[in-house]
């Protein structure tokens, strides 16, 4: 026998970073009752690890920018898979999205005639990133905390969703329990948004926190929602290395953006030798011209190091692979180099990048201002997500269940701009807030089944009842996550991905034998079973879309189908689960784009 | 070093003690890591908070060899003597469980300090002129990752539990990012000293020393806040003035 906590919220938002604060924010300002729920303490979610900057075309650097070119860049960057109408809307309304923040009290760089600074990015033809140094997402979260703590809502921290709760085809709330004392919190609701961010942990060598397990994409797809190109994986080309403890933190794209250069094991700056067809016409073909570029000379073209995550990713791989790497396997990221063109280079590496600074400093014990850092690809972002209506955010086939932010799928698709990130979480958590309350306030009747909760509870106590058995449940994460490390990461091929997809399964077969010690007070290890679950479902679907697609296109590399084909370029993948339970993969036609968007991305070039 | 002893204390609201693990390094190692260990390999009910693990996120705070810090930054070999190296929560707020505290006080005093408030936006697209030199002052402050390492160690907390009179100097960093920020137009000073308790602070500078971020909390943040708090209060020509001629502001 359960003894439940009960909440009722016309919306409840789950997930308090970026985008679940701003969609709370939204839809408590429609004057609807707002429940937000945070798996770890308030203001402490994956936004705040954001480093570069907030893509938003205000043009306050570079008049010339504006969002047409944004929404062309955008549309560039995800090699066209991109939802069109996401990709407008998002480029859009940044502006608005990021000086409102101004008004909530953030603070960024400024320019020298008083506006918000912008800086250059990976794949943006102008300065397009507002920002504060390096630690942007920290300005964001903390911008949005404290104003959101004053509009009202109920904030539910610490607190893990591990199912969503059905009336019909609509959801209607969640289960889930507090981490402090692991009492069951039911949260009944007319309408919900997933803003659980992403799925990082599904690998070995990661940016992303404990917390990026891939529940939403999980709670979603489990509730009847689909996910849509789920073969699409981020992985950062700058990450750390070395020693093993810090591998796989995040170095921010910030450091190239100041004018940071990659060189392989010879000195050689490598990232000159190989520029996609797509880019040649806007990539710098000297070293000279790559530094006027970063140092505002309007006239110049962006350096290789600039060029789009995906494609920086790979080439440091190749180095490694054909033997030029660094001593632990990656590249070296130079940004003390610039001294031979900087006066005060050692002030102005940590006024730019502070964070970075301090991170290498008291992690590897490196001075960036006078030695080169060593890095390699990290698992980042998931530009796979829920499918959702481009305007609403409410998912496709779930009446009443929304997704904004990383969760939400579309916007990036093959892969996504450094910048872009933070500003999705505003634009569309702004939306779905809005629509969500809008749904609530249509739909006031609802009701909520107690089989489903007793259902949900049971499972959740399962792995405690079991108490400590032979299968330990870091362990068995450890497992998963080494092998999607080593056969569904930055290089893929189609055996590999079917040995994935059974291992995957074997692993799920083994959930039942999972146990946990101790009691339901702050367990890491009965969190961590649960967490599984969630884990397993996005690799499964991640592995699935990477063996049906059969080329190779943005975040996605196949060894065995090394090229872009064009025959791909028309539909994304679907995941759903099928009648009989099992995970289906769809391919679903790109809408045919409006003609003025199409000229823009012609016009544009 | 290829291996160390840690003695992590472990218990709840009840009570609990110190207990030992023995732990095998990798280079680099930082306290944390020892910790995830520790809960992979020997306990997995081993309670512990943790996000970024790069210094970003202020949730692994607790006290290393006594002395307060986040585990993620913490270089073990730069804490290994010849003892085990111990590891036990912040002492200056109740204990859930071994290495988590209760830290809900703070998001309280957070909720009652007016929030930025904006004055007109100087243009048509809702956006403000400020210069860099203007939002440098606040920024430092608004650098803080909310770790609660310098609530820890006030003593006016720590020692003398005047939770009720004191926000601490986390709140202090707060509300002088608010009060210094360009377009802000609040007014914190009556508040600051009536239910903040600015002046318990005797500037010893303790919760200086602990910021991982490094910001000058007792000289750019709480002296100035003092000042404003005297200048507005304490003035003797002002306060003349506020009898003659009416109630001043605070």
């Amino acid at each position: 026998m359960s003894v439940y906590q009960e909440f009722e919220h016309d919306v409840l938002v789950i997930g308090a970073g970026g985008a679940g604060l701003r969609a709370a924010i939204e839809a408590a300002a429609a004057g609807v009752n707002v429940g937000l729920v945070c798996k770890s303490l308030l203001g402490k979610a994956h936004t705040v690890m954001a480093e570069g900057g907030m893509a938003a075309s205000m043009g306050n650097v570079d008049e010339r920018d504006g969002w047409k070119t944004h929404f062309a860049d955008t549309m560039r960057g995800g090699q066209y898979l991109n939802s069109w109408r996401m990709a407008e809307l998002h480029a859009k309304e940044s502006p608005v999205r990021a000086r409102e923040l101004e008004g909530w009290g953030a603070l960024f760089d400024r320019t020298p005639d008083g506006k918000i600074l912008q800086r250059n990015f990976g794949g943006h033809k102008y300065p397009r990133l507002a920002h504060v140094g390096d630690r942007t997402g920290l300005e964001m979260i903390r911008t949005l905390q404290d104003h959101g703590i004053h509009q009202g809502m109920d904030v539910h921290m610490e607190v893990t969703v591990t199912r969503l709760l059905k009336d019909g085809e609509r959801c209607v709330g969640a289960f889930g329990y507090d981490r402090e004392q692991g009492r069951f919190r039911i949260f009944k609701a007319k309408a919900v948004v997933l803003a659980t961010g992403g799925l990082g942990r599904a690998f070995l060598v990661t940016s992303n926190s404990w917390e990026g397990t891939g529940d939403g994409h999980s709670l979603g797809y489990h509730a009847g929602a689909e996910l849509r190109d789920m073969e699409f994986i981020q992985f950062h080309p700058t990450g750390m290395i070395w020693p093993p403890s810090v591998r796989g933190i995040l170095v921010t794209e910030g450091v190239r953006g100041e004018g940071g250069i990659l060189k392989n094991n010879k000195g050689e700056r490598f990232m000159f030798d190989d520029i996609p067809p797509l880019y040649v016409d806007q990539t710098a073909d000297n070293p000279e011209e790559g530094w006027r570029y970063v140092t505002g000379d309007r006239e110049a073209r962006r350096p290789p190091e600039l060029l789009t995550r995906d494609h920086v990713a790979r080439k440091i791989v190749k180095e490694v692979q054909e033997g030029r790497g660094s001593p632990h396997g990656g590249a070296f990221l130079d940004i003390a180099w610039i001294k031979e063109h900087i006066k005060d280079s050692e002030a102005h590496i940590k006024k730019k990048l502070p964070s970075m600074y301090h991170q290498f400093k008291e992690l590897a014990g490196i001075d960036i201002t006078k030695e080169q850092m060593e890095v390699g690809p990290t698992t980042h972002y998931a530009m796979g997500g829920i499918a959702v209506d481009p305007d609403t955010q409410m998912t496709t086939t779930v009446p009443g269940l929304f997704a904004a932010g990383e969760v939400g799928g579309g916007l990036h698709g093959a892969n996504r701009l450094g910048g872009n990130s933070l500003s999705d979480l505003v634009v569309f958590g702004q939306r779905a807030g809005e629509y969500a309350a809008k749904f609530a306030k249509d739909n006031p009747d609802y009701s909520v089944s107690e089989e489903e909760i007793k259902e949900a509870a049971v499972e959740a106590l399962a792995p405690l009842e079991r108490g400590v058995t032979a299968l330990n449940p870091f362990q068995l994460q450890l497992e998963l996550q080494t092998m999607m490390q080593s056969k569904v990461g930055i290089a893929r091929e189609e055996e590999g991905l079917t040995e994935a997809v059974g291992s995957i399964r074997e692993i799920s077969g083994q959930i039942a034998d999972v146990g946990a010690g101790g009691n339901r007070w702050y367990n890491p290890g009965w969190h961590t079973a649960l967490d599984m679950k969630h884990l397993l479902t996005v690799s499964e679907a991640i592995a699935l879309s990477a063996r049906e697609r059969k080329e190779s296109r943005g975040a996605h590399s196949r060894l065995d189908h090394p090229d872009k084909d064009m025959a791909w370029s028309t539909f994304n993948h679907v995941v759903r689960k099928g009648s009989d339970g099992e995970m289906v993969v769809e391919r679903q036609d790109i809408p045919q784009i409006l003609p003025e968007l199409q000229a823009i991305i012609e016009e544009e070039g | 070093m290829e291996s160390a002893t840690f003695k992590v204390w472990r218990g709840d609201q009840e009570g609990g003690d110190f207990e030992t693990y023995d732990v095998d390094l990798e280079p680099g190692y930082v306290v944390l890591d020892a910790i995830h260990k520790i809960q992979a390999e020997q306990a997995t009910d081993l309670a512990c908070r943790w996000n970024c693990k790069a210094g970003k996120c202020g949730s692994c705070s607790a006290e290393v060899n006594g002395s307060p810090r986040l585990m993620c930054m913490t270089r073990v070999e730069d804490v290994a003597g010849d003892g085990p190296i111990t590891v036990e929560p912040m002492r200056a707020f109740p204990v859930l469980k071994d290495l988590v505290t209760d830290v809900s006080w703070n998001y309280e005093v957070k909720a009652a300090i007016q929030q930025v408030t904006p004055r007109e936006p100087d243009f048509e697209d809702g956006s403000w002129e400020m210069n860099q030199y203007d939002v440098e002052r606040p920024q430092e402050f608004r650098k803080c990752i909310e770790c609660f390492l310098c609530q820890n160690v006030c003593h006016v907390l720590r020692d003398h539990q005047m939770h009720a009179e004191f926000a601490g100097p986390r709140h202090f960093v707060f509300a002088a990012q608010a009060e210094m920020n360009p377009i802000d137009v609040g007014d914190r000073v009556a508040h600051l000293r009536d239910d903040m308790g600015i002046g318990y602070c005797n500037i010893t500078k303790c919760c200086t020393t602990v910021c991982p971020e490094n910001i000058s909390i007792t000289d750019n943040a709480i002296i100035p806040l003092k000042e404003r708090v005297v200048d507005r209060s304490y003035d003797p020509l002002a306060k003349l003035m506020g009898a003659v001629f009416g109630s001043e502001k605070g």
